[in-house]
């Protein structure tokens, strides 16, 4: 089980919702994923698309998963913290995937805005979930904020580039054994997700790879295998990896050999 | 009165928040506002008063990652 501030759940995959190739694709990716929690947006209301918004709408309720909004397109703490008390009264949660973006060419968060807006919300009763590289002091500094979740990303969004520093992952998940610890963004294929998993993460944030999969649900199935699979094989204790070799065959008794037994 | 809704120039003869999103024929309990890059509640929309070139924002859910 995986615990994301005091509410416990079976899967570890949360799903993006997000370039879908049509509605009925995205509800039977959630539903072979077996996600139990879904990310949505907030985004300008407009008369000719109200219709296709309330669908839209209607049909994630009907999947009956918990909500997780998030804060995407904001570069400022100001439109960050504007938009999540926005999304606190639309969707009725404090949960908050923040998002604040300091470059327009990689996406990449602004660590900067991202703690003061953190420390905005958190004050507000917020229970934020920040989306952010993969700095240690950083993470360190949205802690002390309060946040009890932390999203380092893999890789840019949307580049499925997978875990493009594993050793600054592997450090953060050393370095904060009791926060949820989730990889968001960049996963390109379910080795990328397996390989967070046995570092130890606690989850992973998927939208893209499954999106734009050429069968979305068939994905999101795969990835669910991968991420269990990885979860199962950190519980279990992987092995460490040595430069030389051993035996696996006993050589007690190879015949041929002098030195044998 | 001249104001931008959600990003475009707009005429409007709403005194208020609350009648703007009326006119609008927008999703009352639905969608979330903000004035000036302030959320304004629900609750308060209908004491909330509109003034020439205010920029409204009106948000619904939408598909995210």
């Amino acid at each position: 089980m995986v615990d994301f501030y005091g509410r416990t759940f079976e899967s570890r995959l949360l799903l993006g919702t997000a370039r879908y190739p049509s509605p009925e694709a995205l509800g039977q990716a959630v539903a072979r994923s077996g996600a139990q929690i879904v990310t949505v947006s907030l985004r300008r209301e407009s008369a000719a698309g109200a219709k296709a918004g309330q669908a839209f709408w209607e049909l994630v309720k009907a999947l009956g998963v918990t909500i997780l909004p998030n804060t995407a397109g904001c570069h400022s703490a100001r439109e960050a913290v504007t938009t999540a008390r926005m999304a606190r009264e639309v969707f009725g949660t404090p949960w908050i995937k923040l998002e604040v973006i300091g470059d327009d060419v990689t996406l990449q968060p602004d660590p900067f805005a991202l703690v003061d807006a953190t420390r905005a919300l958190v004050a507000e009763g917020f229970e934020v979930f920040p989306y952010m590289t993969e700095d240690l002091v950083l993470a360190e500094k949205l802690v002390e904020a309060g946040c009890r979740v932390l999203m380092p990303w893999g890789a840019p969004i949307g580049t499925g580039r997978g875990l493009n520093n594993p050793y600054a992952l592997r450090l953060l998940r050393r370095h904060f054994p009791g926060i949820t610890l989730v990889v968001d963004a960049g996963i390109g294929a379910p080795s990328h997700a397996a390989a967070a998993m046995e570092m130890g993460y606690d989850a992973l944030l998927l939208n893209t790879a499954v999106a734009t999969a050429g069968n979305p649900p068939a994905m999101a199935e795969a990835f669910a295998e991968a991420i269990r699979a990885g979860r199962r094989a950190h519980e279990a204790g992987l092995m460490e990896p040595t430069d030389l070799a051993t035996a696996s065959t006993p050589t007690f008794g190879a015949p041929f050999s002098p030195f044998a037994g | 009165m001249r104001i931008r809704l959600n990003g475009e120039e707009i005429d409007t003869t709403a005194k208020d928040l609350a009648a703007l999103i009326e006119d609008r024929g927008f999703d009352v309990s639905g969608v979330a506002t903000a004035l000036n890059g302030e959320f304004v509640p629900r609750a308060l929309r209908a004491e909330t008063r509109l003034a020439e070139g205010d920029a409204v924002e009106v948000l619904r859910p939408m598909q995210g990652g």
